[in-house]
């Protein structure tokens, strides 16, 4: 629905996004993760035609993106705020107005939202009454009022205590299963892999991997599995053959779990069929790499040797 | 109602109707209306009656003097001593002795300084009877006198304009009134638009309005709203002022009003004493020169200018505000910023008052043309009438004026939607110029 092609931005000699193309697909939760200053929130800014790219093309279902989609999307920067000496209806109207509802129609349905999140008393409080984490909730819904079909959230957890970023990421969910299309930036790898669908890493100005998350993961898999047994770990490795290699073992008074990295050409059905031989067999379950880790492995990797193209196809 | 018209009318409604609003359009023209109550009822007011002792060893003034309702004369022959004086009900010693026909010089004692008004009052009583007794014994017929005695009263035409006695002294400080107003304005209001554009930045909500509405959109609409609230209070305040000062001077004199005793507390003691001697009454209100100034001067050519040039140096000058208040995190690194902003309009303020003595000088010609001047300079030109002496000039002026506001908008709108978005950095010219190129 949403994609980018080749996109260039520079700030004076600085590149801030070098070449980017990526394609948010539709209905989709869309993790956009990287460093600090890898460009994360420069490529959102082009997004929202915030700022113009360079070089390059964004294009939504297929057209360039104009001023007629400004209803189409929903956006709550990483540096959001309020005017703190508004009332906080008044600012949702004016807010929602600027975005191109009709007043009566905002009116109706922030007034559903109010309720909703139970905070109709303060419709004529000002800003700087409320708390932090009550003014982010007000910005949520100042965002998503119109009902958008794209969702852009820069770091949308930053600043919430644990009970609103809850209520926001089943909020976030909710809307997706609703067929929003979300696309977010952040740090928070867990909430990466409970969220998205999606992600693209981008480090130093470049996309350096992207696609779905469950792929992802499998991609950055090392063929390790974790296996519960009953035995000495002679036993074990003797029965393993060469179908695996012994990483290491924790033996305890009943069970042990031994870490076994599959050999080149053997299946998990080889080795099983091997170890049934030697041990007592409990339970076996691929290690797959957590988000966090597959993050840290390729920005490492990333900053080490320089990245070919190769890399992220 | 556009998105623009979304943006004016917030940044006129919030404005408004923040107490402060109502507090300034009530208390301006109450300052105005009070300080006016305040000179002409200190002019008509004399807080205490002087009894004024005159020493008059010669015999040459006694009786002859006349008193008035708080100025009263006493008499007596001998010497007071300095105690006695002190301690007597006079407030007022003067002594008159016999050489004061020579050296026309008397010596005023005094316990609490007589006001001005009183001391003339003493003088002109003084001169009336002393010339009198001057006549008396050179034997001059005091009728002849009065036809001989010369006040001259200057009166000033210009020479493309005969049959009309000029009043450009007083016009060109009707001028310089309307100019200062303008440099008020443009520094009130064009700071209110740094203030409006830096709460935005620093509050965070910029990024949230500029994925809905364009940086320039919202600069311009911060901009005209902000002017909109200017022109309404300068209506407001000209409104409240003509019903107050009209009310106060009704209630104050009531109905004894008279045009003449407030029209001649303006007047030099000069004026006066002529007149007096002219033995003519006090000019009603029409005699008045800068009345006369402002009978004669074109009021809606030169209201109409003023709010041009208003409106045409407020633009100009609150758009480099908002580049400005875009630029910085805080109050603090506006300084730098702010000193080349102010320059211009402290030097047309200079110039504004060259002009007032004179018009002709070529610094006020090339400060009537140059933009950044022109707003409080030219309105000199315009009440002076000299504006449309060359109306090329004039129509050059305004010209340049809005292509330059035009141009400092389109490059503050530059400096703007880049310095919106800028954080956490001290910002230096050279950047302000780099933020020129960026494509947006």
């Amino acid at each position: 629905m949403l994609s980018l092609h080749g996109i260039v931005k520079r700030y004076g000699t600085y590149t801030a996004l070098d070449g980017i193309t990526l394609d948010v697909p539709e209905g989709k939760v869309f993790g956009l993760l990287g460093p600090n200053g890898a460009g994360k929130t420069s490529l959102i800014r082009i997004i929202t035609r915030i700022t113009a790219p360079d070089e390059g093309r964004v294009l939504l279902g297929g057209k360039a993106m104009g001023e007629q989609d400004d209803l189409y999307y929903g956006y709550l920067p990483e540096e959001r705020g309020l005017y703190k000496k508004m009332k906080v209806g008044e600012q949702a109207l004016y807010l929602a107005q600027l975005k191109g509802m009709r007043k009566e129609e905002a009116r109706k349905r922030l007034k559903e939202w109010f309720e909703r999140w139970d905070m109709t008393s303060w419709w004529n409080k000002k800003v700087e009454e409320l708390s932090k984490g009550m003014a982010q909730k007000v910005q949520f819904i100042t965002t998503v009022l119109h009902g958008p079909k794209l969702l852009i959230l820069d770091e949308p957890f930053s600043g919430f205590d644990p009970i609103n970023a809850e209520l926001i990421r089943t909020e976030i969910l909710r809307l997706r299963d609703e067929g929003t299309t979300v696309m977010l930036s952040t740090h928070n790898m867990g909430s990466v892999e409970e969220l998205c669908d999606h992600i693209a890493l981008i480090d130093k100005s470049r996309k350096v991997l992207d696609g779905p998350v469950h792929e992802i993961r499998r991609r950055y898999s090392t063929n390790t599995y974790r296996v519960d047994f009953t035995g000495n770990r002679v036993k074990l490795a003797d029965a393993m053959g060469f179908t695996g290699e012994l990483i290491d073992v924790e033996e305890g008074p009943h069970q042990s779990v031994a870490r076994i990295k599959l050999a080149k050409g053997s299946t998990l059905n080889d080795l099983l069929r091997q170890l049934v031989h030697g041990v007592e067999l409990h339970g076996v379950h691929e290690e797959i790499p957590r988000m966090h880790e597959i993050f840290i492995r390729v920005v490492d990797e990333h900053k080490t040797t320089p990245v070919t193209e190769g890399l992220t196809e | 109602m556009g998105k623009i018209g979304l943006i004016i009318w917030r940044e006129f409604i919030t404005r408004v109707r923040k107490p402060s609003f109502l507090i300034m359009t009530i208390l301006g023209p109450v300052l105005i209306a009070g300080a006016m109550a305040l000179i002409v009822y200190l002019g008509m007011q004399e807080s205490n009656d002087h009894l004024v002792l005159v020493v008059d060893k010669a015999h040459l003034v006694t009786d002859k003097l006349e008193g008035s309702e708080t100025v009263h004369f006493m008499y007596q022959y001998e010497e007071i001593s300095d105690s006695a004086f002190k301690q007597g009900p006079y407030t007022v010693l003067v002594d008159v002795n016999e050489a004061i026909l020579e050296t026309n010089t008397i010596q005023l004692f005094y316990k609490d300084l007589p006001s001005i008004s009183v001391q003339r009052k003493i003088q002109s009583e003084l001169e009336r009877v002393l010339e009198r007794e001057k006549l008396r014994v050179n034997e001059v017929d005091p009728e002849i006198y009065a036809r001989i005695k010369t006040a001259l009263r200057v009166q000033l035409f210009d020479i493309d304009n005969t049959g009309k006695e000029s009043y450009e002294q007083e016009k060109a400080g009707i001028g310089f009134f309307f100019g200062y107003l303008i440099f008020i304005f443009i520094f009130l209001y064009g700071v209110q638009v740094m203030r409006g554009v830096m709460e935005e930045k620093q509050s965070r909500i910029v990024e949230v309005l500029i994925s809905s509405v364009k940086p320039f959109q919202l600069m311009m609409g911060k901009i005209i709203g902000i002017a909109c609230v200017g022109l309404t209070q300068f209506l407001l305040w000209i409104v409240l002022s003509s019903v107050l000062i009209t009310g106060v001077s009704a209630f104050l004199v009531k109905d004894n009003f008279d045009p003449q005793e407030v029209a001649a507390q303006g007047m030099t003691a000069e004026v006066q004493e002529q007149l007096a001697a002219q033995g003519q009454n006090v000019p009603d209100l029409e005699e008045i020169k800068i009345v006369k100034a402002l009978v004669d001067l074109d009021l809606g050519f030169a209201l109409g200018m003023f709010v041009f040039f208003f409106l045409g140096g407020y633009l100009l000058y609150s758009s480099l505000f908002a580049a400005v208040g875009s630029a910085v995190d805080n109050e603090t690194d506006t300084q730098q910023f702010m000193f080349p902003i102010t320059m211009p309009m402290i030097i047309a303020i200079f110039v504004a008052q060259m002009a007032v003595t004179n018009p002709g000088s070529p610094a006020v010609m090339w400060c009537s043309l140059i933009p950044f001047t022109s707003p409080v300079v030219m309105m000199v030109k315009v009440a002076m009438g000299s504006a449309l002496d060359a109306p090329w000039q004039l129509f050059l002026s305004m010209f340049l004026l809005i292509a330059t506001f035009l141009f400092t908008t389109w490059l503050a709108g530059r400096i703007y939607r880049t310095g919106i978005l800028m954080y956490g950095k001290k910002v230096s010219w050279k950047e302000l110029g780099k933020w020129l190129l960026y494509k947006g």
